[in-house]
């Protein structure tokens, strides 16, 4: 009785440190979103974090389906697109006959776009899984972007539909035309969308979908119709798209048809996998460092998509667990202590990785310089070294780096995987294993 | 009493070809009954015909006097009949846990419920803990299934089916693989956790099936040529001559 007493209390007192922590990270995450624009205050960055707030929401809706429930799409902005277009539309009825309806509340109506889409034509889509889904998305997604162009009246022809944010009822005294508005607008809905669909995978339909990713065959022996289950993922992964293009929405004051694209799509299927689509966290690393690359390497490079396509690749061959993967690998030797076993063999690898990433990047930058450079400079500035792009020498530079960068860093990786083994195993012997 | 499994002329084909034919077979409520034959005899395709997994060509299956052919297999579950699978069919990425977590949400009402925490449900929460402890799982519970060695899979493997409390439990060769302690460990865990159900066992393991069956089907070539009590069969001179030859004595 009082062992059982006693060890009911130890379980919830457990229980209130998990929670403590649990609840921790949420009002972290709320703290930072509060204090970012007091820290960074540029019209830049601002702009910026509205873009990553968006995509984020927009990424852990994809991790919906994909990372969740197992389901491969490739017309995902379909849902984003209808939510954007529904919110402008909605946006410019409301300012036309004054329904009392604030700017706050627009997202709202994204979400129902988009998730209105995915009730209609989900149940046909998520009959099956695999290959057969993936291919439908990509059907949809092309058949609705291109019904965008067409149809003028709902999509606006190639210009798309413009509105005036400012036009909608003022909120606590607010006409959200300043950035800094329209980024906590964007702020509040990111934490809304992410403690919701943080919640959906701590129910039990979250964790039958879990269930449908890893086995749907054994699913259906347990009482589940696994077409149903993949529905309402469907459904759910919809709304909260639709909720991230109303923000656009909101933010650009336009909908177009490049909301709906293929584009688009394989954007958000870029930043959840390269993100990691086993943790939950994963998307949002993910589409925080694409919306970041996306901003800056436009600036600085005309290729920028083939920097994305290498690290594409890059991430699918070596890590397939996205970023979240490779920090969550480290676990386990974090908590058995044999951290430290790894990172020297880390900083050592850093040098030629470095050496090799940047002959890589001089030969990607020569190629394209030359290739396009009529008229125009020659002159390729490479973190602040200029090189002439028609010199031998910038050629035979870039060839030393790729081939000697990539001899030494295959030999320090192995140590680095060496030092990985080490470190596993001595972490497995004190119970923590990886 | 009403039977719990009626199987009257069921037949399956396969293009021209037929895995099964005049099938017909009665298990009591509360029986133990295996279905022993030869490698190829239709076992499997016999307990993939009344799980739903495959549909018959013709023929009726009934479950507690209802008929279930037809039926897709989460419909058959939810009236009350579990299988499990010869080649372990978990949840792999999801630990165990979970994996017997998943298996009683259904039978406990919360369905499809997405406005539910699911670490909040006591009486999912008493189940789960129940079934790890028959299975002895529970100092495995944070592990992924797909870590579990092969005899802890397969004891997942029954764990997870008999979690919704299913009246009627089918099991697929569950000691196929397993060593002789093993078996013997699986075999009691059976006799224990079917304790006051229907059980339908496919084995090879004669020892087994005679330690274990209160009667006994013979399948020959997808016709059961006998059916009858453990003693009935060992001394069917069909039965001898089929199958078993002079394995049993």
């Amino acid at each position: 009785m009082t062992d059982a007493a006693t060890s009911n209390l130890l379980l919830a007192k457990e229980a209130h440190g998990r929670n403590l922590k649990f609840y921790g990270i949420w009002l972290i995450a709320a703290i930072a979103l509060i204090v970012l624009p007091l820290i960074f205050s540029s019209g830049g960055s601002l702009t910026s974090f509205s873009l990553i707030g968006i995509s984020i929401i927009f990424a852990l809706s994809y991790n919906i389906l994909l990372g969740q429930t197992g389901l491969l799409s490739f017309g995902h902005a379909v849902h984003y697109g209808l939510g954007g277009f529904l919110a402008v539309h909605v946006m410019n009825a409301v300012a036309a006959h004054d329904w009392p309806i604030p700017l706050p509340f627009i997202p709202l109506f994204g979400g129902i776009g988009g998730l209105a889409f995915a009730v209609v034509i989900g149940w046909v889509m998520t009959k099956r899984a695999g290959t057969v889904f993936a291919m439908i998305t990509l059907g949809i997604g092309e058949l609705v972007a291109s019904s965008s162009l067409i149809l003028r009246s709902v999509f606006g022809g190639e210009s798309g539909i413009t509105t005036d944010r400012t036009a909608l009822p003022h909120m606590f005294g607010w006409s959200f035309g300043s950035q800094i508005e329209i980024y906590y607008l964007i702020a509040f809905w990111l934490m809304i969308s992410a403690i919701a669909m943080y919640a959906l995978t701590r129910t039990p339909l979250g964790r039958i979908c879990n269930a449908v990713r890893d086995n749907p065959g054994r699913v259906e022996f347990i009482g589940y119709d696994p077409h149903v289950v993949r529905y309402l993922a469907y459904c759910f992964a919809g709304f909260f798209a639709g909720i991230a293009g109303g923000l656009a929405a909101i933010n650009f004051e336009i909908a177009n048809s490049a909301y709906l694209g293929a584009t688009q799509s394989g954007m958000v299927l870029f930043a959840t996998f390269i993100g990691g689509t086993a943790y939950f966290f994963g998307p949002i690393l993910g589409a925080i460092l694409v919306t970041f690359l996306q901003l800056g390497l436009t600036n600085v490079t005309t290729v920028w998509q083939l920097y994305f396509g290498i690290i594409f690749i890059g991430i699918v061959m070596f890590a397939p667990g996205g970023i979240a993967g490779l920090v969550m690998m480290h676990r386990p030797l974090l908590r058995g202590g044999t951290l430290m076993t790894v990172i020297p063999s880390y900083l050592i690898a850093l040098i030629p990785t470095l050496v090799l990433a940047f002959g890589v990047i001089l030969a990607i930058e020569t190629v394209a310089r030359y290739t396009e450079s009529q008229g125009g400079s020659n002159l390729i500035n490479l973190f602040n070294v200029p090189l002439d792009a028609t010199a031998p020498t910038t050629w035979l530079l870039a060839a030393v780096l790729v081939v000697v960068g990539a001899l030494l860093a295959r030999m320090t990786w192995r140590r680095i995987a060496q030092a990985w083994d080490r470190a596993s195993s001595a972490a497995g012997d004190r119970g923590y294993l990886a | 009493m009403t039977t719990a499994i009626e199987i009257n002329a069921v037949e399956k084909r396969f293009g021209q070809v037929s895995i099964i034919h005049d099938l017909n077979l009665r298990i009591a409520q509360r029986e133990r009954h295996a279905i022993i034959g030869p490698n190829g005899a239709g076992k499997s395709t016999t307990f993939n015909l009344i799980s739903g997994y495959i549909q018959p060509s013709s023929g009726e299956i009934r479950l507690n006097d209802e008929v279930i052919s037809g039926l897709r297999p989460f419909e058959i579950n939810r009236r009350g009949l579990s299988r499990s699978f010869q080649v372990t069919n978990v949840f792999a990425r999801m630990t165990v846990w979970e994996n017997v977590r998943c298996a009683v949400l259904w039978a406990t009402g919360h369905r499809y419920s997405f406005w539910k925490n699911v670490d909040n449900l006591p009486e999912v929460r008493r189940r789960t803990t129940e079934i790890l402890e028959d299975i002895h799982l529970t100092h495995r519970r944070d592990v992924p299934a797909g870590l579990l060695t092969y005899a802890e899979q397969r004891e997942l493997e029954i764990g997870i089916t008999i979690a919704g409390g299913a009246n009627v439990i089918m099991l697929d060769e569950p000691t196929a693989g397993m060593s002789h302690a093993e078996t013997e460990r699986a075999v009691s865990l059976i006799r224990r956790l079917t304790e006051g159900r229907t059980l339908v066992i496919v084995e090879h393991d004669m020892s087994v099936v005679f330690g274990l069956a209160d009667r006994i089907s013979v399948l020959v070539y997808g016709h059961i040529i006998a059916s009858g009590t453990p003693h009935e069969i060992r001394n069917d001179p069909k039965v001898r001559e089929a199958y078993l030859g002079q394995e049993v004595h």
